[in-house]
């Protein structure tokens, strides 16, 4: 029989367990019996059998987390750092329109892309120096995949971010391939360090590169080194070197017109297109090679294949040579040609393939999709969508529900944080991002969050009491308020119950000090209790223990006439709950037993009637218990007496005189 | 999705529940050998067991924890007829040193005269309340008045649905425009058309539960049912467990005081349904903030279901127990733990494409002919590309995404993960 599984939620995890389901049974092996009970007819199906019968005694309990890349140690930094930059992109929401919200918005994606770097270096590094290949395989794949997100984001920042016209466009797609093609830098430093360079075997495949990637400097120096070499062919290097020189750039700022730079590249295009039909490169087939590199011809770039590794360098180089004021919408055209002929048909396209199409053909939110799709964690999505919605992008392109997919990706990104021990503290600011769901998922996920310590409990509390979230606050304080009250810390208990303004708890705690000081004939917590203010009218108990332990304190400063006070008051206000009356009026004992006289004759006849009311109370019910009591009653009717005999003659003297 | 954690839970029969704490750090066991065990976290993360009692003279069907405010505390529920609440006891010094936490049994609930086949805590803002159901139909609601006295229960409730119950469900909604209220699945196999999930509403004026609503498309028997944290959402959400995966949505209509009491009726939808289990589905349950639904079945899988942005709901994850013959006491094959799903991507969410393609690159490894070849997935985060095979030059170097080097074979699972 096929096994199937029970499950429990956590609030991090999943806990998955073999079981088998639909045995209504029940009975282990000589249980039945056992019960005393007779089994109803009917209600069983069968029975499971005890250890026999497939009952896996190795059951095991499995613990299935969702988000395997919050777990990452080396991408701690990429979570911590990104958040910061969120956050003030959040902020940043007042700065003016226009073109400086714009560089600003490129700073910001440039940022994000810097951390990335970053922690691609540092994976990197750990690559290196781990010593197990499990572990070190893993650092490099994911070094592969921040460089893969480092790729996809800026391809998104020079088109949709930066949104790079006609011109500038090229020089940014450039600038693109050349940071992120670098498999071929290896030979280039290989070629560069050796000795004698221009004899070094790989050296026109050096300059090859260079020119695929319009390096035209560096591809020049080298060959200035060639043509040294070779005095006969110096006319040749230098015409070549001249072409090279006068190949026209589309310039960044606004020096020349689009259609300047078109004029100029087309007598350019011709001079080389001259060379090439005289010629002139005929004896060097790498001068030639180059010649129809810069003339454009497709056949001559791809047999370069090898060097330059991807589609998408064949597409920039391609532009460069071809159609250098390529304009975005162009791009599509290009791009999906490019890929074809450089794919051919030996493969088809990959995700990252797919990711960057959709990019070029400004498909942003099939971008999101891929990407969602293709990566193990939620950070690259949610914060590329984010970035592209501050750019106002997602509604221009009429996606009705574009707001919501981001607050659908943070949502998701920050959940995946809460389920972290330390990280879920980032989580926090992002859910307070999301105007919709993200207060209450933040309500959902931080009453999870484990109060191990107090310290972190007043963390959490501070957090939700920052955004009035009153219930989550009342919540941790009664968990803390049981917690502490369970390992009998009294004081802890009551200051949580209090913060909780839990008053039956409250109550609880207060009658569970007063028990223990009936006990022990003194109190613990007494900072506490001394301090307790206004938070005191929590409850009537509470209030009762407050003012309870504020007699004992004007009585140690020997402030009898104000304990005093305070002791009646307790009773005749019915502050004083009944059981503790007998207490109370013992506690009077003492103070009727002093030399001058403290109560007065009014109460002491008040006094009296408390005695009398408690003493009637108890025997309506039933006969004083003990002798003790019995003992105590007398002893206080005498001392009541006697106090009231000496302040009658005291206060005559006082009326007399 | 990957397995963190394997741990052996020496019962010595069949678990039939497992549950997570409030906190996810401590969880609970009950298995036919009649016992409960509880498991704690350690600060390495490691699982302990640390207490390990008989709870029943039966088969433990389920365990569950009261909320953290309540102290420590949980229900059992068993084929011996009985419910039973239990505290933890903090205390005993030997105890501490050995690492084991003392569970003391607060009362048995006596009640059923039949099998217990579920029991659930209220939600918490109800105070200290239990539900529990049986195979003779009858729902019953307790409450301890007094939190600190677990000792005393009082039997509030007593619901008959006239058809044997298998589980039940409150609503955890906190709205005051809300009731209480409580859902009740029907495990009755006998040829009938009855209604398998009825609905209960507490009503204030008679202070009795009543009947607000019966789901009359679900006939066929019920085995799990569960509400989805509520979101503050107006209306309610119900999964179900029967022979297929049902999402409802339960929408509060205006209450007719005249005609039906005060009882709220409810405009039912069914949003989703998914086979993909193959024959029963035996449990339903949400993650935390209800956005994604798991579900187990008879085909051995956890199945997770998530909605996206416009409210599509598609499978987002699968989790496979091997149900291959264990032979030759070898246990490998005992639980490929592996998962469909490496991420909960939008991949199906979006475009509901073939649930082969989690990432990047598409796994063109032997996964056709073996039905467990997937345990590929808990390999370390697929690689987005592949990585190069000469990382380790002292430069900064980056493979080129586009190539790749040897893929790797897919079955070399990381000692440490290996299940």
């Amino acid at each position: 029989s096929a096994r199937q599984l029970c499950f429990a939620w956590g609030p991090a995890e999943v806990l998955v367990c073999e079981t088998r389901f639909g045995r209504r049974g029940g009975c282990p092996s000589g249980a039945g019996s056992g019960s005393g009970r007779a089994r109803l007819p009917g209600a069983l199906t069968g029975c499971v059998a005890g250890t026999g019968e497939g009952a896996p005694s190795s059951s095991r309990l499995f613990v299935v987390r969702r988000d395997q890349d919050i777990y990452i140690q080396t991408l701690r930094k990429l979570f911590n750092e990104s958040h910061g930059i969120f956050v003030g992109l959040q902020r940043s929401e007042a700065e003016p329109a226009g073109t400086s919200r714009k560089a600003q918005l490129v700073q910001v994606s440039k940022n994000y892309r810097s951390v990335i770097r970053a922690c691609m270096e540092d994976m990197h590094q750990a690559a290196i120096s781990a010593r197990d290949p499990a572990l070190q395989s893993q650092y490099s794949t994911q070094v592969s995949i921040l460089s893969a997100m480092e790729l996809i984001w800026n391809l998104c920042e020079i088109l949709f971010i930066e949104a790079a016209a006609a011109g500038p466009l090229l020089l940014r797609l450039l600038d693109w391939v050349r940071l992120h093609v670098c498999d071929v830098d290896s030979m280039v430093r290989e070629v560069l360090s050796s000795e004698n360079p221009s004899k070094h075997e790989l050296f026109w495949n050096v300059v090859d590169i260079f020119v695929l990637q319009g390096r035209m400097d560096e591809a020049r120096h080298l060959l200035s080194k060639e043509a040294s070499a070779n005095p006969t062919s110096l006319n040749m290097y230098k015409i070549l070197d001249d072409l090279m020189k006068k190949m026209p750039v589309p310039s960044l700022g606004n020096t020349q017109t689009l259609t300047e730079m078109e004029l100029k590249w087309q007598h350019w295009h011709e001079e080389c297109q001259r060379y090439l039909q005289d010629g002139t490169f005929a004896s060097n087939s790498h001068m030639e090679s180059i010649c129809k590199i810069l003339l454009g011809d497709e056949d001559a770039i791809l047999e370069k294949k090898e060097l330059m590794t991807t589609w998408y360098h064949f597409l920039v180089t391609r532009l460069l040579y071809s159609h250098p004021t390529v304009k975005p919408m162009e791009l599509r055209f290009y791009a999906q040609a490019c890929m074809d002929v450089f794919l051919g048909g030996e493969s088809s396209p990959e995700p990252l393939d797919t990711i960057l199409m959709a990019a070029f053909e400004f498909e942003m939110h099939q971008v999101i999709k891929e990407c969602s799709i293709a990566l193990s964690n939620w950070w690259f999505v949610a914060h590329l969508t984010d970035l592209l919605d501050h750019c106002k992008l997602l509604q221009s392109h009429n996606l009705y529900f574009g707001s919501n997919m981001r607050e659908f990706l943070l949502l998701e990104y920050a959940s995946g944080l809460f389920s972290h021990h330390s990280l879920w503290q980032l989580g926090v600011d992002y859910f307070d991002h999301c105007p919709e769901y993200g207060r209450v998922y933040l309500e959902l996920h931080i009453e999870r969050i484990p109060l191990s310590t107090e310290q972190k409990a007043l963390k959490v509390l501070r957090i939700c009491e920052q955004r009035q979230m009153h219930a989550q606050v009342r919540s941790i304080c009664k968990i803390m308020a049981m917690k502490a009250l369970r390992n009998n810390r009294l004081g802890s208990a009551l200051s949580w119950s209090i913060r909780a303004k839990d008053a039956a708890f409250a109550t609880l705690i207060s009658d569970r000090f007063l028990k223990d000081y009936c006990e022990r004939g003194c109190f613990s917590d007494l900072d506490l209790i001394d301090n307790l203010g206004p938070s005191m009218l929590l409850s009537d108990r509470l209030t009762f223990l407050g003012k309870y332990r504020e007699f004992h304190r004007l009585y140690g400063e020997k402030r009898f006439p104000e304990a005093a006070r305070l002791l009646l008051m307790l009773m005749t206000a019915h502050i004083a709950p009944c059981s503790f009356w007998m207490t109370l009026l013992t506690d009077a004992l003492p103070l009727l037993e002093q030399k001058e006289v403290i109560f007065s004759a009014e109460q002491t006849y008040e006094l009296m009637r408390c005695l009398e009311d408690l003493t009637a109370a108890k025997s309506d019910k039933q006969k004083l218990q003990d002798d003790a009591e019995t003992m105590k009653v007398e002893m206080l009717r005498l001392a009541l007496a006697r106090n009231l005999a000496r302040v009658i003659v005291e206060e005559g003297t006082l009326e007399g005189s | 999705m990957f397995v963190a954690r394997s741990i052996a839970a020496d019962h010595r029969d069949l678990i039939h529940d497992v549950s997570f704490d409030f906190h996810g750090r401590r969880m609970a066991t009950c298995s036919s050998d009649q016992s409960v065990k509880v498991w704690d976290k350690s600060e390495n993360g490691d699982w302990h067991c640390t207490a390990s009692w008989k709870t029943h003279s039966g088969s433990v069907w389920r365990v569950t924890w009261a909320h953290p405010e309540f102290g420590q505390v949980l229900a059992s529920c068993s084929f011996d007829r009985t419910a039973a609440v239990w505290e933890e006891i903090v205390g005993e010094s030997n105890d501490k040193l050995r690492g084991q936490s003392h569970w003391v049994k607060r009362t048995t609930l006596v009640d059923s005269r039949t099998s217990v086949t579920d029991v659930k805590f209220a939600p918490k803002h109800m105070g200290l309340m239990l539900a529990t159901c049986s195979a003779d139909g009858v729902v019953r609601i307790y409450e301890a008045p007094d939190v600190m006295n677990l000792s005393q229960w009082s039997l509030q409730h007593e619901i008959s649905c006239k058809l044997s119950c298998s589980c039940i469900s409150w609503n955890p909604s906190s709205s005051r425009a809300h009731s209480p209220m409580i859902a009740v699945g029907s495990d009755d196999n006998s040829p009938n058309i009855l209604a398998k999930v009825q609905i209960y509403e507490y009503n204030e004026n008679t202070r009795k539960y009543a009947k607000a609503e019966a789901l009359m498309t679900v006939t066929d028997p019920v085995h799990d049912i569960a509400f989805a944290p509520n979101l503050g959402r107006s209306f309610h959400i119900l999964a179900v467990a029967t022979k297929d995966v049902r999402i409802f949505t339960l929408k509060p209509l205006r209450k007719e005081l005249s005609s039906s009491g005060g009882l709220t009726k409810f405009e039912i939808h069914i949003v989703a349904q998914f086979d993909n289990h193959n024959s029963q589905v035996w449990r339903v349950s949400w993650n935390i903030t209800g956005t994604v639904l798991a579900s187990s079945g008879d085909d051995g899988c956890v199945r997770l279901w998530k909605a996206n942005y416009m409210d599509n709901w598609k499978c987002t994850g699968i989790l496979k127990g091997n149900g291959s013959p264990v032979n030759g006491g070898s246990q490998q094959g005992v639980f490929n733990a592996s998962l469909g799903s490496a991420n909960a991507s939008l991949q199906n969410s979006l475009n509901g494409s073939s649930a082969s393609r989690y990432f990047f690159p598409p796994l063109d490894s032997p996964r056709a002919g073996s039905r467990w070849s997937s345990h590929a997935q808990l390999l370390p985060p697929p690689p987005l590309i592949e990585h190069s095979c000469d990382a380790d030059t002292a430069n900064l170097q980056y493979p080129h995404p586009r190539r790749r080097c040897v893929s790797r074979p897919l079955n070399l699972l990381p000692e440490n993960e290996g299940v």
